[in-house]
């Protein structure tokens, strides 16, 4: 079997890369002799999850509750995980490449002494289990051996396509209130701060349709307002560039990159950012770029679908300006 | 009174890529003859923390590095910025899996303890900038039986405890955990001060403490690295300043993300 984790959003949905990661599961299970694709949810499972998953061609659901588990821990909820690897015997344990994906997939490695592999493109076969997996922020690749029994990784965002299975499965869920072993609750979260009103842009950023972005480009902290407007006229969610962050400029919540947001809206318009490859990495699954850039060797403008070459602070007001003329906001 | 606490610092050095990225000739790593080297984003925060979570209470903030002869330049610069102590495994870092590095750390870790300097909390990068394994702290968790706090953007002593800070799927999220601990760090929480003059010659003046790996590295399982094809640019240049905007327009027109409604609005 196949064990791969769901993570749901706030609504109790599965969040897109978990439904990535369990087509990347099936496409495991096609190469294997259609080995049974499992996944592990904590928390409820409404009909909706459950009649989503069926159509992923899920076997099990295998939903993890109990007071043990209402609060995270990293290592409490992967004895969780291997309690239900245990209970149902699993060869492969994957989840999504997100923060927590990550974290608990090293933990399940850990504890069962095997390999972990992050953030996974594709494999090339599985006896030998050979993957290849971004590295370098995503800018080059490797080719990794993850022989051992069970195979242990994560699947990056956005590396396959989330489709629904021909042939749907039961998605018959199975009840598991694992017990913990106290030191597994020791790093457990104590409290959450749900994100003030007008700073809740973070979860924005990664779902926007549209993301103006900017960076050092822009000058200064109080130069946004043309980038800003820019926003607002299209909808979107700002994004910036490390540097923008590192320089107080604008919150870090909104960074793009590598140590930022890994952004895959249907338009992004870098404005005054290079596209370092760090940035890039972020950035790099928009399916249109519009580029704005003084510079017309920057990488982000060689790489763009689009791009405008001059000074941002001329061109984003005429911008504006023509949407606003164009009576898109009146 | 705060009691002094010992920190330990985990960094890395490895190239500090911004532009075109060069493998090595075997595949296994990446060149950064070219680019120069620096420490990761993450490590660089975890030592700001490292230093001033030991500031407190006049406590130490050692820094280790698991790498070659050259890699003593991370440990100077951690040590220019307010650590205390350094210590260097001496190896070759490709060589190195996550799981030997984790074993590495927490021979040091033992080491120290046996030596009368236990480490009340270790601090790590949530990853490395090159490899990105994303779980040398929590292996090194396991190694130690010590609790872990992954991707926490601000730590804080209190008292026996350390609080660590950082973003959940569904906001902040806060742990308290009992000393001795792990915690990773990402990247943001606070600002990496730089090195000032004194800082630089005080960091030579630090004898740093060498040592030999435990164990023979088994490596990480990787075969090769290799780079993406190179796309050639398909870039359509719409003009140059402000009166480009019109075509500007007709392209977010063509896209649809100016919706008449939002010109209703
Ligand atoms: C480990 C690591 C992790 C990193 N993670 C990230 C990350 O997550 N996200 C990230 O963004 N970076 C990250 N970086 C940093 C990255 O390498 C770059 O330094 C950064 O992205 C550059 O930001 P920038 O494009 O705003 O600035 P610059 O590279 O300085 O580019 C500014 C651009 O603005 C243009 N410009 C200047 N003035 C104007 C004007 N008036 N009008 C129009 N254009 C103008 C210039 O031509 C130039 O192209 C990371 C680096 C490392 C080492
Ligand atoms: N060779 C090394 N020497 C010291 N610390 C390391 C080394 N490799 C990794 N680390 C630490 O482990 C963290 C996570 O690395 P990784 O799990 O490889 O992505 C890094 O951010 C460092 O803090």
């Amino acid at each position: 079997m196949i064990l791969t984790l769901v993570e749901t959003d706030p609504e109790g949905a599965a969040i897109e890369v978990s439904l990535e990661a369990v087509s990347f599961a099936r496409d495991i299970s096609a190469a294997g002799n259609g080995v049974p694709v499992d996944v592990v949810v904590f928390g409820d499972v409404s009909g909706d999850l459950r009649g989503e998953l069926a159509a992923y061609g899920v076997r099990k659901v295998h939903r993890v509750t109990g007071d043990d588990v209402a609060a995270y821990s990293g290592a409490g909820w992967a004895s969780s995980i291997q309690q239900v690897r245990d209970a149902a015997g699993s060869v492969v344990v994957m989840a999504a490449g997100t923060d927590r994906g990550n974290e608990l997939m090293a933990h399940v490695a850990a504890r069962s002494g095997a390999s972990m592999a992050a953030n996974v493109l594709s494999f090339s076969g599985i006896a030998p289990f050979v993957v290849t997996r971004q590295v370098v922020g995503g800018a080059a690749m490797e080719e990794m051996n993850l022989h051992q029994r069970p195979a242990v990784f994560t699947v990056a965002g956005h590396a396959v396509e989330a489709k629904p299975a021909d042939v749907a499965g039961d998605a018959e869920v199975v009840d598991h209130a694992p017990s913990i072993a106290p030191e597994d609750l020791v790093a457990r979260v104590v409290s959450i701060a749900e994100p003030a009103s007008g700073d809740d842009e973070s979860g924005a950023l990664t779902s926007a349709r549209v993301v103006v972005g900017a960076g050092r480009g822009v000058g200064g902290p109080d130069k946004f307002g043309d980038v800003l407007e820019l926003t607002e006229l299209l909808g979107g969610a700002l994004g910036v560039s490390r540097v923008v962050t590192s320089a107080g400029w604008r919150p870090h919540h909104e960074q793009v990159g590598q140590t930022g947001s890994r952004i895959s809206p249907d338009l992004y318009v870098p404005c005054g950012i290079s596209g370092a490859i760090q940035h890039w990495a972020g950035c790099s699954s928009a399916k249109t770029i519009l580029a704005i850039n003084s510079d017309a060797e920057a990488p982000m403008v060689t790489r763009a679908t689009y791009a405008v070459i001059g000074d941002l602070h001329e061109i984003v007001p005429a911008i504006n300006e023509e949407i606003r003329r164009r009576g898109y906001a009146g | 009174m705060v009691p002094p606490v010992s920190v330990l610092v985990c960094v890395k050095r490895v190239p500090d890529i911004t532009e075109e990225i060069v493998l090595s000739e075997d595949g296994q790593s990446v060149d950064g003859r070219r680019s120069g080297f620096t420490m990761s984003a993450h490590e660089e925060c975890a030592v700001e923390l490292a230093v001033q979570a030991a500031g407190t209470g006049g406590g130490e903030a050692t820094v280790l590095t698991i790498g070659d002869a050259e890699a003593v330049e991370q440990l100077r610069n951690a040590l220019a910025v307010g650590c205390t102590a350094a210590t260097h495994v001496v190896g070759e870092p490709f060589s190195f899996g996550p799981a030997d590095v984790a074993r590495e750390i927490a021979a040091v870790v033992r080491a120290h303890g046996e030596e009368g300097r236990a480490h009340d909390l270790v601090l790590l990068g949530n990853d490395a900038a090159d490899t990105g394994d994303f779980q040398v702290g929590i292996r090194l968790a396991y190694e130690l039986g010590r609790p872990v706090v992954n991707g926490a953007s601000m730590v804080e002593i209190d008292g026996d405890h350390v609080v660590a800070v950082g973003e959940g799927p569904a906001g902040q999220e806060t742990y308290r955990v009992p000393l001795p601990a792990v915690v990773t760090i990402r990247e943001g929480g606070v600002e990496p001060r730089y090195p000032s003059v004194p800082g630089r010659l005080k960091a030579k003046k630090i004898p740093i403490e060498e040592r030999q790996p435990v164990g023979e590295p088994k490596g990480g399982g990787r075969v090769r690295m290799t780079l993406p094809p190179p796309t050639p640019s398909a870039v359509q240049i719409l003009g140059e300043g402000p009166e480009a905007a019109p075509a500007v327009v007709d392209v977010l027109e063509k896209l649809g993300v100016l919706s008449p409604g939002k010109a209703a609005q």
